[in-house]
């Protein structure tokens, strides 16, 4: 909240520059309305009545000004109050012309305001949102006539303010739904995105997949793809446009040859460097520029294959930011085998390093006698209980396993193989046997900047029966995998992953062979889901040992040291 | 580069040498088209922009003339010819262009005919780092009668045997019923690996191979293997569950291989480790899966060296290799060639002339009155006269039908004069022979005397 203020001290004071000339009492007189305001909007309907209010009394107050009058105090307040909002309001226009059409605002606005508002996205807040939303939407056109007028005014204080404004980025959608840009793949749903989508793939000359089989409405905005139509079908066989690489990564991501988030980092940074050798400058270009352009539609090829991790998000900014600062009298041979040693450096800080501290961390946790939970295959996870082992710790594994992916299987092998004992059971009695379970031991695939974690679906399932129990859940995860995005639910971005997966064959006989032809059923077959910080008692990361709440800390720290 | 192909069209169709003797297989008339066009065109349309083509002097002569070639193919293509003394097996020629060679290579036939999907094929080689992907259908019963042949064909020949695992993608064993005396053994080794296999025997082997370039450098080692099919690929099948003798790290190269000359042969595949072995090895480990499940070993068995297949089931994939193929294919091709008409705009066809759907009329062809064309096709430049009926036959190009003929079920190869009123069933004319008039022949093999000295 602090940030927030700051940020509005700024404003005020230039606007307070404009128009009067004492500062400092209006400071303080104005931030106790603004904070009234702030818990409003995060309810949704009185940022509504108050943008109403303000519309009729800024007709008032340009009236008694044009009289020449001495404002009153309160008049100057809510003078004050309104241009701030007009010019949020003005913003928000631009950021929503930006984006195809009208449409897309108000859509993009309920999204953003529900995680503001940190309900739950059931259908019943669906509603009252889009309720909200339409009252906006009548609105618009008001606004927009009272802010014309007022063009040129606003014009030099908004650019400021836009600057401003990009900065904070999460302090603002707490206080009020300012539109931000979705990502692309969380709006599969509406036609305008998707074409945005095609135009862009088409000038990059990468091949558009399309969705495969009816999506269950509640996650129609994301995509879903069949592993039966890869998309090396519309690649051509020597592929000239995206590096062999890349190809193969691709084809290995989307046929889950590569899976777990590690894994998937560690292949992806292995291709790029495959494509930083194979690169040559083409004249007249820079290297620093141009190898970032070049990685582009790779980026884009791979995010069709499947859609990125937060893992090889960070890592893909890792190396842009490494690329773009190259020096220009750099020679393009040194340039390269920096780069080289910078994804070397990279995976071993923060892959290799980090797990041998997070196990150092966790190790200490576990004791003689204990009886551990696991979940799925988790390489951290199943690391921390090697180096568990090897030192000599007495204790032994339960390996929880669900369907359709079947992951445990993996795990319980290796954990077997290393002579861990070890104990399967699916996740569908995981209740009946936390009583002998003393810790929960589970991996993340990210971590949100509000403290939630995203991981395998099923997990947030352990975590709640396990906190029923009063068993302690312990989430080891790297910082890189920290991610600045903020989710309290499981449907506004996720991965639907093939619904074929689903149909099994148990003595010659496929129940849902033909699901397709059912009109009412729809197959789901989810990736992950996001468990509350509330579920997770502590989080081990090679920087010691956190609450969930502290990952805005650790992501602020982070983005300062770089 | 991902991918480098290459054509091997310098076999000799030494299983069709009535239609061979005076045609290079690579030329044979298929649909109007010569046999090379096929496969050239398949590559073009996946996206391959050059082909390195191995063939004889004769046949690069005869591709350069060839208008329908130099309109259709826009491919670069690089022509490698070898001495046609020379008895080079396919496995010799890649040898010959190895300098050549920077990338992982597609090895065609110049004689199969197919519609397959490649990236199938290429997506198996890429996804599981293969060493060796390879394509093959089900073979077709050929149901249309060969001329000259006397008596049932023989099925059980030389019959494949191929084991494929679970999925139906992994070749665990591949042998030759010429190569098996006693029956068929298998390593016990191979069953503890993978208990269950699939041995299939009707199975059409497409010659198309994806190799690594690893595999062109052991050859070049290894200069007693000579041929592709018959030697190389039943060699890479077998040495995929080889016992791993201690796999040198790649800085122990140079050491090894200057000791072991002679006996390097399974290191050459083992050291395909590409510099960042150690990344790839980390990805793998790190990530949670397994082709298999059941035993306590890792993906892939901790084996290197892997060979895959991609069996069709449905779609053409043809072989030109006997008789009775080309019969085969030339009904098919029309399928296949969808965008152009099955009459050659340049043929000159009379009014009264009943022509099937399903047959193809080539370029510069003159048809007279009254004649009945169906389910056949004809070459260029071939006139047919009147009161002709020709009945599921293939006749190629130059050729001059007479008045009154009855051809069926028959073969006439390029250059043929098939005299008046004669009536052929299911002969096969060489090149350049002439029928004499009302001649009657059923199930005749008609040649030149020279060729009959040649065998």
């Amino acid at each position: 909240m602090r940030l927030h203020f700051c940020k509005d001290q700024l404003l005020l004071t230039r606007l307070q520059s404009e128009t009067r000339e004492s500062a400092s009492r209006g400071r303080n007189t104005f931030c106790v309305p603004l904070a009234l305001t702030g818990s409003e909007a995060a309810s949704g309907m009185m940022a509504d009545k108050v943008e109403t209010d303000e519309s009729d009394k800024k007709a008032e107050i340009e009236r008694s000004k044009s009289e020449g009058k001495e404002l009153t105090k309160e008049e100057k307040q809510r003078l004050r109050k309104e241009k701030k909002q007009q010019k949020k309001n003005k913003e928000k226009k631009d950021d929503a012309t930006k984006p195809d059409g009208s449409s897309v605002p108000p859509s993009q606005k309920a999204p953003s305001s529900v995680p503001a508002a940190g309900a739950d996205a059931t259908a019943t807040s669906d509603k009252a949102v889009k309720s909200k939303v339409e009252l906006k939407a009548e609105r618009r056109p008001r606004h927009d006539s009272d802010r014309s007028s007022k063009q040129g005014k606003k014009r030099e204080s908004s650019q400021q303010q836009a600057a401003s404004a990009a900065k904070p980025k999460v302090p603002p959608s707490e206080l009020q739904p300012v539109v931000k840009r979705l990502p692309e793949h969380v709006q599969v749903d509406d036609p305008d995105v998707v074409k945005k989508l095609a135009k862009k793939l088409e000038r990059q000359q990468i091949p558009l997949r399309s969705d495969y089989g009816y999506k269950v409405s509640l996650f129609s905005h994301l995509h879903q793809y069949s592993r039966k139509a890869p998309l090396t079908q519309q690649v051509g066989i020597p592929s000239s446009v995206i590096h062999p690489a890349i190809v193969r990564l691709g084809l290995q991501y989307s046929q889950g040859i590569v899976a777990g988030s590690n894994a998937r980092s560690v292949a992806l940074l292995h291709a790029f460097k495959q494509v930083i050798r194979d690169y040559t400058t083409p004249p007249n270009e820079e290297l620093a520029r141009d190898l970032v352009n070049r990685l582009k539609p790779y980026i884009s090829f791979l995010n069709q294959c499947r859609p990125l991790s937060a893992s090889m998000g960070n890592a893909i900014k890792y190396i842009k930011k490494e690329i773009s600062n190259i020096p220009n009298h750099c020679k393009e041979d040194e340039a390269k085998s920096k780069l080289l040693n910078c994804i070397d450096c990279y995976i071993d800080e923060k892959i290799v390093l980090a797990a041998k501290a997070v196990a150092e961390i966790a190790i200490g946790k576990i004791s003689d006698g204990d009886v551990i939970l696991v979940y799925g295959c988790s390489s951290l996870v199943n690391h921390i209980l090697y180096e568990a082992f090897n030192m000599g710790r007495k204790f032994r594994v339960i390996v929880v396993d669900s369907r359709p992916r079947l992951e445990g299987r993996e795990a319980l092998r290796r954990l077997v193989q290393h002579g861990i004992s070890c104990t399967y059971i699916l996740i569908s009695v995981v209740s009946y046997i936390l009583p002998e379970v003393s810790k929960v031991l589970v991996g993340a695939h990210a971590l949100l900047a509000n403290g939630y974690m995203m991981s395998r679906v099923g997990t947030s399932q352990i975590a709640l029966v396990a906190k029923a129990f009063n068993v302690p859940v312990l989430v080891c995860c790297e910082t890189y995998k920290f991610c600045e995005r903020v989710q309290t639910d499981s449907f506004v971005s996720n991965e639907l992953d093939d619904p074929d997966n689903l149909i099994v064959t148990r003595k010659g006989k496929t129940q849902l062979a033909h699901w397709q032809e059912v009109r009412s059923l729809g197959l789901l077959n989810l990736v992950y889901d996001v468990t509350p910080p509330d579920f997770v008692d502590a989080v081990i990361t090679e920087l010691g040992m956190i609450p969930c709440t502290s990952v805005p800390v650790v992501l602020r720290v982070k983005s300062v040291d770089q | 580069m991902e991918l480098q192909a290459v054509m091997m069209a310098a076999g000799g169709g030494s299983r069709m040498t009535d239609l061979t003797y005076n045609t290079p297989k690579a030329m044979l008339p298929v649909g109007n088209r010569p046999l090379i066009w096929y496969p050239l065109n398949l590559l073009e349309r996946v996206g391959f922009e050059e082909v390195i083509v191995i063939t004889t002097k004769e046949v690069q002569k005869m591709m350069s003339t060839d208008l329908k070639l130099k309109m259709d193919v826009k491919m670069k293509l690089d022509f490698v010819c070898i001495p046609e003394d020379e008895d080079m097996g396919t496995a010799d020629a890649l040898r010959h262009i190895q300098p050549k060679i920077k990338t992982d290579i597609l090895v065609l036939s110049c004689d199969v005919i197919t519609d397959v999907a490649l990236h199938e094929v290429v997506d198996l080689f890429r996804a599981h780092d293969a060493t060796l992907a390879m394509l093959m259908s089900k073979a077709h019963e050929f149901t249309e009668t060969v001329p000259g042949q006397k008596g049932k064909k023989k099925a059980a020949e030389q019959r494949d045997f191929v084991g494929v695992d679970q999925s139906g993608k992994r070749v665990l064993f591949m042998a030759n019923e010429v190569d098996l005396e006693d029956g068929l053994s298998i390593r016990k080794s191979i069953l503890n690996k993978h208990p269950r296999m699939l041995i299939k025997t009707g199975l059409v082997d497409a010659h198309l191979y994806c190799m690594k370039k690893a595999v062109v450098d052991f050859l070049t080692d290894n200069k007693s293997i000579s041929s592709v099919r018959g030697e190389l690929v039943p060699y890479l099948v077998r040495k995929q569950f080889s016992k791993a003798r201690s796999s040198p790290k790649p800085k122990d190269d140079t050491d090894e291989q200057s000791q072991t000359k002679s006996d390097n042969s399974p290191n050459n595949e083992l050291l395909i480790s590409s510099r960042d072995d150690r990344l790839l090895q980390l990805a793998q480990e790190r990530s949670c899966w397994n082709d298999h499940h059941g035993d306590m070993s890792e993906a892939y068995h901790g084996g290197k060296l892997r060979c895959y297949v991609h069996i069709m089931d449905q779609g053409l994939c043809y072989r030109v290799n006997t008789i009775a193929a080309y019969i085969e294919a030339n009904r098919l091709v029309p399928k296949l060639l969808f965008e152009e008409p099955a009459v050659h705009p340049s043929a000159v066809i009379s009014e009264r002339c009943q022509m099937g759907s399903d047959s193809m009329i080539g370029a510069l062809c003159h048809i007279a009155d009254k004649t009945s064309i169906k389910r056949s096709t004809i070459g260029s430049s071939t006139t047919v006269k009147e009161k002709v009926r020709v009945t599921n036959s293939i006749i190629m190009h130059g050729v001059t039908v007479e008045e009154g003929c009855n051809i069926q079920g028959s073969v006439i190869c390029s250059n043929a004069v098939i005299g008046r009123g004669s009536d052929l069933k299911y002969c096969l004319v060489g090149c350049g022979q002439r029928i004499e008039d009302a001649a009657e022949r059923t199930n005749e093999v008609i040649v030149g005397t020279d060729q009959l000295m040649e065998i």
